[in-house]
């Protein structure tokens, strides 16, 4: 296959170019040919399942598009004025933002402790890294499944164990309250979640020459300067991809609450994603205003990303 | 369409023919097989292993079975009933089911999206109180003279035909009846000092008995239990009691809620003081409706309202007592829930589409697979078969399955069943809330049902 399609560029070549001298026009063709080749399987990747979509999401959020009959013609801003008078829209943004900087403080803290801890060389630094690192291999939806039966009262081990221990004599509603629920799904998403986050700042750690300790150590610094002079600075890049991660997937959190909570109770655990869904397909089954929701959204974290970078940037100036 | 038109002109032309030879085995098939009609009867209920006339017969009052591959989606509650009967059709017919089952929870995102994109399988369910609303957004083929032609026509289950009908016209056939009934745990009963023959016949029985289970203090036992956080599950259980009581949970157009009316205010009062008294299972104030069945089927719930597809699988772990749901007063009801099954607007198998549904309503299906597997008929004039005859429970349950009702509502999901529903906010309030609040979310259940 490769003899068949690599001869024309070379009996090309000779035939418009004699000898040296500047690329002729038809050479520099073929190769800005050749490059736009290279790019077409990516830019396709990202036309068809990017750009495309978003699109879409775009014509139809300025849409009177139902999800049973499609496509009723332009509505705009109808859409998004339906969506910012929902009666949910402020208090499930107000909730994901509390969820986002509950989780992202606990995921931060504990996967840089979880690396911190696991660096050093121990005896037991591969087993505690696979122990931690084993939940992340789990699906977050089979993660949230697996803990609501230990949520649920008909089912947990967590009631009887508490009751035994004589702690209390009623069993403990893990799911029964807004905080409650809250909690108790931050529980789940820090389980799941820590062993990826220690993992991926470990790499940075690792990537630290020992040199720098080793000069630091000789200048008698302290545990905590060496931390905050050199661990820290030079942590910062895997913080930053790490805190990227973390936030969005926190804003755009979905699984957990729509398994766990589906909301509830009393509509307390709403998030921005859930009531995109709640349009969609729960009852309103408008897809025009889950699209118009979806754009503000988009928005957001753009918004949010761009202010990351930015700040990020202009610490390491 | 046009092909769909002429097949319509086609079949009805055949049923004409057809209708003198098959009205005797259908008249016959009630008594049973002896007598001289049993032949044809045999014929008819058999579909495509009958003779050629047998075969004309087949094709022109019970659409065509030619051997062609037909796909039926439904969601998982239904699964048991829903791969019975499409196994005893494959078994029976050279038209094969492909069946497909699809989660409950994402049952209507995927309808949704195939509907879009003109996708959907030749025939789909439908949650029966979506019913109205899917069909007014034509996703169903009209099937009212088709319905008109079976014999049998008069005697199916109302609810479901009326919810089914839209403008006049008719999109769907009973698939699989649920219906919610009183079931108790007789052995619990037994050990309370309860009659185990008899469940509660009115509200304030059924909160005594429940307590009195209670009072064994029996380690995960619980009087009674309930789907706290589950709009689907409420209207299930509670609808019936405010009926049994004589009033009703809307008005006749669907458009305005009436759930703040005295019967509905005793049944919330009546969980109330359950609860407070701790008589309802621990985990009822979260429970989605993932697991709001398995506590009794455990073995650890007193008496609660119940899914009458499930006595069966209960069964199998408990000694099961049934009874209706009742009213303040007394009375009984129940809700008519399960899903409606028709041919979509999608199918391009229209005619071998309405094999399967003449089928799936035919003593065949009904008797021999549904009857027997302990399920519901939708059929009342099968009502006392063979099988219900055997356990009086079922007689029961087939029995109220007549005094019960369909709610038809445009927007029934978002007003009762959405899990932000005003339906549920109305509950929750009224059951763990403080200050009594019926009045102002009844109020916006309507303002939601009124929604164009």
């Amino acid at each position: 296959m490769t003899t068949v399609t690599a001869p024309p560029p070379v009996t090309h070549a000779p035939a418009t170019l004699p000898g040296p001298g500047p690329r002729p026009r038809r050479g520099r063709a073929a190769a800005g040919l050749q490059g736009w080749l290279y790019a077409l399987p990516t830019a396709l990747f990202v036309g068809f399942l990017f750009i495309a979509p978003v699109l879409l999401v775009l014509r139809m959020s300025a849409s009177d598009w139902k999800l049973f009959t499609g496509d009723n013609g332009w509505n705009l801003p109808v859409n998004f004025e339906n969506v910012t008078s929902n009666r949910f829209f402020v208090s499930s943004i107000l909730f994901t933002l509390q969820y986002t900087a509950i989780a992202t403080v606990l995921l931060m803290v504990l996967g840089l402790g979880l690396a911190l801890l696991v660096q050093e060389s121990t005896r037991w630094k591969s087993f505690l890294r696979t122990a931690i690192l084993v939940p992340s291999a789990l699906g977050l939806a089979s993660a949230s499944l697996l803990f609501y039966a230990l949520y649920s009262p008909q089912s947990s081990p967590f009631n009887p164990i508490l009751r035994w221990l004589g702690v209390t004599d009623s069993s403990v509603s893990f799911l029964g309250t807004p905080s409650a629920a809250l909690w108790s799904t931050v529980a789940l998403i820090v389980w799941r979640f820590a062993g990826f986050y220690m993992l991926l700042l470990l790499v940075g750690l690792q990537r630290i020459p020992g040199d720098v300790y080793e000069a630091a150590r000789i200048d008698g610094a302290t545990w905590w300067q060496t931390f905050r002079g050199i661990t820290l600075p030079l942590l910062k890049p895997s913080i930053s991809l790490a805190l990227i991660l973390c936030v969005t997937g926190s804003l755009l959190a979905f699984d957990q609450f729509y398994i766990l909570t589906k909301g509830g109770p009393d509509n307390s655990t709403i998030t921005v994603v859930q009531l995109i869904y709640n349009q969609a397909f729960s009852g309103q089954n408008n897809l025009g205003r889950a699209a118009a929701l979806s754009v503000i959204v988009l928005g957001a974290l753009i918004l949010i990303n761009a202010l990351q970078f930015k700040g990020l940037k202009s610490e390491d100036q | 369409m046009k092909v769909w038109k002429r097949r319509r002109i086609a079949g009805a032309v055949a049923a004409v023919i057809a209708t003198s030879m098959t009205l005797a085995a259908c008249g016959g098939s009630t008594g049973g097989a002896a007598g001289s009609t049993s032949a044809p009867a045999t014929a008819g209920s058999s579909g495509a292993s009958g003779s050629a006339s047998g075969g004309a017969g087949a094709a022109a009052d019970q659409g065509v079975d030619d051997g062609t591959t037909l796909t039926l989606w439904t969601r998982a509650p239904l699964e048991k009933q829903a791969k019975a009967l499409v196994e005893a059709y494959n078994g029976s017919h050279q038209n094969q089911v492909e069946l497909t089952v699809v989660p409950n929870d994402d049952y209507v995102a995927k309808v949704g999206a195939a509907a879009g994109s003109g996708q959907l399988p030749d025939l789909f369910g439908a949650d029966i109180v979506y019913v109205p609303n899917w069909a007014s957004q034509g996703l169903y083929a009209d099937l009212t003279d088709r319905i008109a032609g079976l014999p049998y026509a008069d005697t199916l289950n109302k609810g479901h035909i009326d919810a089914g009908t839209v403008d006049g016209q008719k999109f769907v056939l009973p698939f699989v009846l649920d219906l919610s009934v009183m079931m108790y745990n007789k052995t619990l009963y037994s050990e309370a000092g309860l009659d185990p023959e008899k469940g509660p016949a009115t509200l304030a029985e059924f909160a005594d008995q429940a307590t009195k289970i209670a009072a064994l203090k029996k380690p995960g036992v619980s009087g009674t239990y309930f789907g706290g956080n589950c709009g689907g599950c409420l209207v299930f259980t509670w609808f019936p009691m405010v009926w049994a009581s004589g009033e009703e949970v809307m008005n006749a157009d669907g458009t305005e809620s009436l759930l703040g009316g005295s019967a509905a205010q005793q049944v919330y009062s009546t969980y109330k003081t359950l609860n407070d008294d701790g008589v309802i299972g621990d985990g009822a104030r979260d429970e989605t409706g993932a697991t709001w069945v398995a506590g009794f089927q455990s073995g650890n719930v007193g008496v609660m309202p119940y899914p009458a597809t499930l006595l069966a699988t209960a069964s199998e772990s408990v000694d099961v007592g049934v009874s209706a749901l009742p009213g303040v007063d007394g009375g009984g009801s129940t809700f008519v829930g399960g899903d409606g099954l028709g041919i979509s607007k999608d199918s391009k198998s229209g005619e071998q589409a309405w094999n399967f549904l003449a089928w799936l309503t035919s003593d065949a299906a009904q008797v021999d697979v549904l009857a027997k597997g302990g399920d519901v008929v939708s059929r009342s004039d099968l009502a006392n078969n063979e099988y219900a005859a055997k356990d009086p429970r079922l007689v029961l349950i087939n029995e109220i399955a007549g005094k019960g009702k369909t709610p038809v509502a445009l927007n029934f999901q978002s007003a009762f069943n959405a899990s932000d529903s005003p339906w549920l906010t109305l509950v929750r309030n009224a059951v763990y809330g403080g200050d009594s609040s019926v009045e102002a979310d009844n109020t916006a259940i309507t303002s939601v049902l009124a929604q164009q």
